[in-house]
């Protein structure tokens, strides 16, 4: 649990969890922990996790060494989770995100959201997940018998972000 | 006055460190940042520095230059993210 770094707000009272960590996570622990916190409030929870490749476009990936902006990182999960409160009126949002070396298989990121019904959980789930991977202040280097690169920013995962802000942005329930 | 410059990612391996504290004239704006660290790191790293994709934080706050340096910042170049 060494570099732990944690941050809650209360916006609209929607509990946030945020931890930027070395250690790996418990995903059924952490539903089984919004169970609890929320009993009947929640009729939905959805979550994803992200788990590191065996291979990337060339070749079989060995470690991925993952860089953040300590401070910088942890507020710029922060503003997307609060942009997505602002959107859907969700109960509870949960993220984790590992930082230093991961092997493959291993669980690197974690988003986890409570709400109501179902659509505002799906959409919130999917909202933070993929500004995730275009604001949140971290760099990923991929480690493979070959040698080393940062991994370069994606054309999709900008693309995938743009959809969130366009005329054919899913419905928001309320 | 004195700021606290920081590289992150492929900027680090660009620059060979991960950043330093430089001491600047009273007033220096960002132009004057790098100029510093044009003498200090050399062309080929200035331009890294420079292009369009780095982003620049004051402070650990997103921040577009031009802008006047006060003393004690901490001013970062973020190479694009890639998280998630």
């Amino acid at each position: 649990m060494t570099n732990e770094t944690r941050s809650a707000s209360t916006v609209r009272n929607v509990r946030t969890d945020i931890r930027v960590q070395e250690a790996d996570f418990s995903p059924p622990d952490e539903y089984q922990a919004v169970r609890e916190r929320l009993g009947g409030a929640a009729g939905a929870v959805a979550s994803f996790t992200g788990l590191v490749r065996d291979h990337a476009g060339d070749g079989p990936v060995s470690v991925l060494h993952l860089e953040h902006y300590p401070g910088m990182t942890e507020r710029s999960i922060t503003a997307i989770v609060d942009q997505a409160i602002a959107r859907w009126p969700i109960l509870d949002a949960v993220v984790i995100h590992r930082v230093g070396a991961l092997a493959a298989a291993e669980q690197i990121v974690f988003v986890q959201v409570a709400a109501g019904h179902r659509a505002a959980a799906f959409a919130a789930c999917e909202f933070i997940m993929d500004y995730l991977k275009t604001e949140a202040v971290f760099w990923k280097r991929e480690a493979a018998a070959a040698g080393s690169r940062w991994i370069e920013a994606s054309g999709e995962d900008r693309a995938r972000v743009s959809t969130w802000t366009s005329a054919s942005a899913p419905a928001e329930p309320r | 006055m004195k700021v606290d410059v920081r590289f992150f990612a492929s900027l680090k391996d660009v620059t060979g460190c991960p950043g330093f504290a430089l001491t600047l004239p009273d007033g220096t704006d960002f132009e004057g940042l790098c100029g510093a660290l044009d003498q200090r790191l050399g062309a080929a790293a200035l331009t890294a520095l420079r292009a369009a994709s780095v982003r620049v934080a004051r402070n650990q706050t997103l921040e577009d230059p031009p802008f006047q340096l006060n003393d004690g910042d901490e001013i970062a170049f973020l190479p694009p993210v890639t998280g998630g």
